[in-house]
């Protein structure tokens, strides 16, 4: 049975799933298909034995090399089959016919795009990803949410056109389609325009910085269930596409280093919760991104370890914030707060996430960074080095104690709602297991990494040096909160000594940002108006009655001809002569 | 496809000369008498015979590998007129065999709905000297008998436009700018060829070309290019001498813009390729200079501008007829980037638009057939009332934007490419953005067929369904949009054979 089955792509159970889920009038159903189906994904990654190329489809003379199994993309096809069903699961009691099939044809587009063997099919899955994505944030049926959508839409089509035009160009000088070979990284140069091309597509769904703002403008808008979705795709799709093409580019370095560090003021002073997480999601690409920049094996592995943990973790925060907002309504900081009192479980869980996001020791974040920052150290790029190392600091600060405080203890917002519901509950227990699970017996985290590992994370300086971290932002964070020095709501320290000099940077952070937000507003005002006036100039211009369309007389017709006539005589005697 | 020649010896030897000889007597003879539906089928003979021609020369320059060239009268050449078919040619006479038969099939019902009784006969002989004249553009090698096929094709197709007053008033003003204009055009070419004549002494093509080599220094040669690229570029609607088209196309009967917009504009084009690389010197640089300064700025504009223009319009059928001067813009863009890539995807974008613009243009008549309807507004709920000409429509549509799977995404993606080799990135851009254009008047369209809810009448409006005959010609059409769209093979080699025989000469077999 298992030879029958050899050499499918797993990404073709998840996408007929939500074919069919499209056409599914009952709800379990629909919810069975989204649980059964990333199981025979997995059971289809798993019959496969080792790494090479399948699934072979031969159209218009082209082929499509649909699954590719290395070392590389068994690492994030497996961790996307994992999101699959955890989503299934947590969204089990969601009765909305716009989501479920879209986050099933989603998710399987992203396994798609990760076994792709050739730039045509991973731009066919890429550009699928950004269609199908597009439901789960009209799903939450706001006109915001329904904008935020358009642009996102926007956005992901320009990213799937740069790919599809850097594809061509590279086929044009190399006369392959090809996406490296099987277990192949950095095989693109952005030293041609064509790979230049394919890094600004990867680039911007990587989110690198000034290329950001989708993510931030789109994710917090979706649906509770639907931000966990794309928390876990889209970007790590991103990742993986920017390992295969450009590891070992060292632009990348810095860029990680510069997207690690800026969202942490952003998220500092940022109200929405999911908001924050959004620029968190931004600033642990970064460490991915830098990771992938140094290029070496340990780097990479740093990068898929952390990718993979990173998908689990950051769904989990994604999940407690959506069962917060289920319950409450908003997750807006200033609103919540006190909720550890009606929904404990949650609680845990989102305590769970926050330790495992800022890398505590025995939680999976741990034995991931750890590998990044020693590939970057080992490859003296000291500056990055500490760049990172102020990240992640303010991970810390805004993911492991903004999130959990200002949601869950806090002022008491007032709020009496009941606990999420079990298969949420469900859901994030399996997340939390996960967190502890991969941080404790990191081996078999280890094991799944694309280059074997001789590296220990629990060793005496790298725990004692994290911990200090740790425990001196905890202990800063405490006691300002003490001598109620920051009001809980607005100021939260991010660890330094120095607090005098990091009020300083916080003020300016904030002010800087409140600025732009006015500016923001003015600039937004300005092109409305500018819109305007472009739309009703193109109206006059164009339109029946407009100058350009406007019926003209046979006469004014026949000076144009001969104005034509008089232009060509020119330009022929310029160039002849 | 056709390995040789397939008809008897007596018929394939005159081939080249039946092709125009059959439709020009038949339009005589359907001139003569008073019957409409004697006078359709005629046409439909003319055409399907000038199909089965053409196929037979292709047949018989697959076998022997060479240009078909025929001496009229025995008159040999350069002092008879030459008929010569070569790759350049061949795709335009089968173009024109196959969208005439498929035009015609759907015009025994759109003509009897827009046609008076009385006209009808006179209307089948008016096509049939169009049509000849169109075929003989495509077929001659004499420059000034070139002249006289494009006023034979010009001529009747001002009657053809006219014909359109019945429904609409407007068509008489729109076929009296397109007499104007389309006389200008003429005018500059027959002047143009008028200089070559007087430079080289002679006007069969190929001796033209023999002897202008030696003369790229001559004023006269340069002045006569001018006036013939110009006079060309205006018979092919390009920006900005494009203004005759759209209330043509929009006020023609419906039969007519179709078989207009599928034919008229691409056999000028071709005579444009066919003069500036086989007949002028294409590596001279008055040539090249005017290719790259003139045409190609005017084809973006056209491309950019006129899907613009779409955008804004009102009556559907206007929509298509700017969104046709930007696809001749696309074509002009090919012919400008001048190298065998360009060339050819021009001359793929050519015969591919001519599938998306048929398909199109007989959806139209099939709405305007049931519903009489032509305004934008009026085409709400379509899509619940007509489904299957909806979908084909829709087909269409897509193609038109250039979605892959479609005809138009492949010469898009051609034009592409070829605009990649000549380095021109700022070329791509534009296409792109034209194609980002294009996507909003098809989706203007769209969406009024498929979500907007139709109006309700009462009592209920009379509803006439559509027959078979025009089902049959759109579905074949709406069809060849999505087989072509992946079976590339047979156009795409039919659009190079072309490049290769304007470029490098010969048969480019």
């Amino acid at each position: 049975m298992s030879d029958l089955f050899m050499g499918i792509s797993p990404a073709i159970p998840v996408v007929l799933a939500g074919l069919l889920a499209v056409i599914l009038p009952w709800h379990y159903a629909r919810k069975v298909l989204m649980v059964l189906s990333p199981l025979a994904a997995l059971f289809l990654l798993l019959i496969t034995p080792q790494s090479g190329v399948y699934g072979v489809v031969e159209m218009a003379g082209l082929s499509f090399e649909t699954y590719r199994l290395d070392n590389i993309s068994r690492v994030w096809g497996l961790v996307f089959i994992i999101a699959a069903f955890l989503n299934g699961i947590y969204a089990w009691h969601e009765k909305d016919r716009m989501s479920d099939p879209s986050g099933l044809i989603y998710a399987g587009a992203g396994l798609g795009a990760v076994f792709a063997g050739d730039l045509l099919t991973l731009f066919f899955f890429w550009e699928l990803t950004a269609i199908s994505s597009i439901f789960l944030i009209f799903a939450s049926r706001k006109g915001e949410a329904y904008r935020a959508g358009l642009r996102y839409l926007a956005i992901s089509v320009l990213s799937g056109v740069l790919l599809l035009g850097g594809a061509v160009m590279l086929y044009n000088t190399t006369g392959s389609w090809a996406f490296g070979g099987v277990g192949d990284v950095g095989v693109f140069s952005i030293d041609t325009p064509g790979g230049m091309l394919l890094f600004l597509a990867f680039g911007i769904k990587c989110a690198f910085p000034l290329l950001h703002n989708w993510l931030q403008d789109a994710y917090p808008k979706a649906t509770a269930t639907g931000a966990v979705v794309l928390s876990a795709f889209t970007t790590k799709l991103a990742i993986y596409a920017l390992a295969r093409g450009f590891a070992g580019t060292e632009i990348l370095i810095w860029i990680g280093a510069i997207m690690t560090a800026f969202p942490v003021f952003f998220a500092v002073v940022e109200n929405d919760l999911r908001k924050v997480l959004a620029y968190s999601l931004n600033n642990q690409l970064g460490f991915m991104v830098c990771a992938i920049g140094v290029g070496s094996e340990l780097a990479l592995n740093g990068a898929a370890a952390h990718a993979f943990v990173h998908i689990i973790y950051k769904g989990l925060l994604f999940m407690t914030m959506g069962a917060v907002l289920m319950r409450v309504g908003t997750t807006k900081a200033s609103h919540l707060g006190g909720l550890y009192k009606s929904m404990p479980l949650t609680t845990v869980f989102c305590m769970i996430g926050g330790a495992a996001i800022s890398a505590f020791p025995l939680f999976s974040g741990f034995v991931a960074k750890a590998l990044t920052l020693s590939a970057v150290l080992h490859e003296h790029h000291y500056i990055p080095w500490l760049i990172l190392v102020f990240a992640s600091a303010g991970v810390l600060e805004h993911s492991g104690i903004k999130i959990p405080y200002c949601a869950f203890f806090g002022h008491d917002g007032g709020h009496k709602v009941k606990e999420a519901p079990f298969n949420m509950l469900l859901a994030m227990g399996l997340a939390s297991f996960l967190c502890l699970y991969l941080g404790i017996n990191y081996g078999a985290l280890y094991n799944l990494l694309p280059y074997a590992v001789e590296y220990q994370p629990y060793t005496y300086d790298h725990v004692v040096g994290q911990m200090q971290l740790l425990l001196a932002a905890l202990f800063a964070f405490t006691f300002l909160m003490r001598f109620k020095l920051y009001p809980a709501e607005k100021d939260i320290t991010i660890l330094d000594t120095d607090w005098i000099y990091r009020k300083v940077l916080d003020g300016a952070a904030r002010w800087s940002c409140a600025m732009l937000d006015r500016l923001g507003g003015a600039m937004d005002q300005g092109w409305a108006g500018l819109g305007r006036t472009i739309r009703k100039g193109l109206f006059n211009l164009f339109s029946p009655a407009g100058s350009f369309a406007r019926d003209v007389p046979s006469g004014i017709m026949a000076v144009w001809s001969t104005l034509l006539l008089a232009v060509v005589l020119i330009v022929a005697y310029i160039y002849a002569s | 496809m056709i390995e040789a020649s397939f008809l008897p010896a007596a018929l394939s030897d005159h081939a080249p000369v039946l092709l125009v000889l059959v439709p020009m007597v038949l339009a005589a003879i359907v001139a003569a008498q008073p019957s409409g539906r004697f006078g359709w089928l005629a046409a439909l003979i003319g055409v399907v015979s000038t199909l089965i021609l053409a196929l037979d020369i292709y047949g018989q320059m697959q076998a022997s590998g060479a240009p078909v060239a025929y001496a009229i009268g025995g008159w040999q050449p350069p002092y008879g007129i030459e008929f010569r078919i070569d790759g350049l040619n061949i795709a335009l006479l089968l173009l024109l065999g196959v969208m005439g038969t498929l035009a015609l099939i759907f015009a025994l019902p759109s003509v009897a709905d827009e046609i008076a009784k009385s006209k009808q006969s006179l209307f089948y002989a008016a096509f049939l000297i169009c049509f000849t004249g169109l075929v003989g553009v495509s077929t001659t090698g004499d420059a000034f008998n070139l002249f006289v096929f494009l006023e034979i094709s010009s001529i009747p197709t001002y009657a053809l436009i006219a014909m359109g007053a019945q429904k609409d008033r407007r068509a008489l003003t729109a076929s009296f700018n397109y007499l104007v204009l389309g006389t200008i055009g003429a005018t500059f070419f027959v002047i143009g060829v008028g200089f070559l004549y007087m430079s080289t002494g002679t006007l069969n093509m190929a001796d033209i070309a023999r002897l202008l080599v030696e003369q790229n220094d001559n004023r006269v040669v340069q002045v006569a290019f001018g006036f013939i690229l110009v006079g060309l570029a205006l018979k092919a609607a390009l920006f900005p001498l494009h203004m005759w088209l759209p209330n043509g196309y929009a006020y023609a009967p419906n039969f007519v813009t179709t078989f207009l917009a599928s034919t008229a504009t691409k056999v000028a084009f071709y005579a444009l390729i066919r003069f500036t690389f086989d007949i002028f010197d294409p590596t001279a640089s008055f040539v090249t200079g005017l290719l790259t300064w003139v045409i190609t700025p005017l084809a973006v504009m056209a491309m950019v501008i006129s899907s613009a223009q779409a955008i804004f319009q009102v009556n559907v059928r206007r929509i298509l007829a700017y969104s046709s001067v930007a696809q001749v813009g696309y074509m002009m863009l090919g012919f400008g980037i001048a190298s065998l890539a360009g060339v050819s995807a021009g001359m793929l974008h050519l015969l591919n638009h001519a599938l998306m613009k048929g398909a199109l243009f007989v959806a139209l008549g099939a709405f305007s057939y049931a519903y009489g309807v032509r305004r934008i507004d009026d085409f709400k709920g379509l899509g619940q009332l007509m489904p299957g000409v909806s979908a084909a429509f829709t087909i269409g549509g897509l193609s038109l934007i250039g979605v892959p799977f479609t005809v138009g995404f492949v010469s898009k993606f051609y034009l592409v490419s070829a605009a990649l080799e000549r380095g021109w990135w700022w070329a791509v851009a534009l296409i792109v953005f034209s194609s980002v254009l294009a996507v909003f008047y098809v989706y203007r369209i769209l969406i009024n067929i498929w979500v907007n809810p139709a109006p309700v009448h009462e009592p209920a409006i009379k509803v006439r369904r559509v027959p078979m005959m025009i089902l049959i010609p759109l579905w074949i059409l709406a069809l060849a949009n999505l087989v072509f769209g992946v079976q590339t093979d047979l156009l795409v080699g039919l659009a190079q054979d072309a490049a290769r025989a304007a470029l490098d000469g010969g048969m480019g077999l």
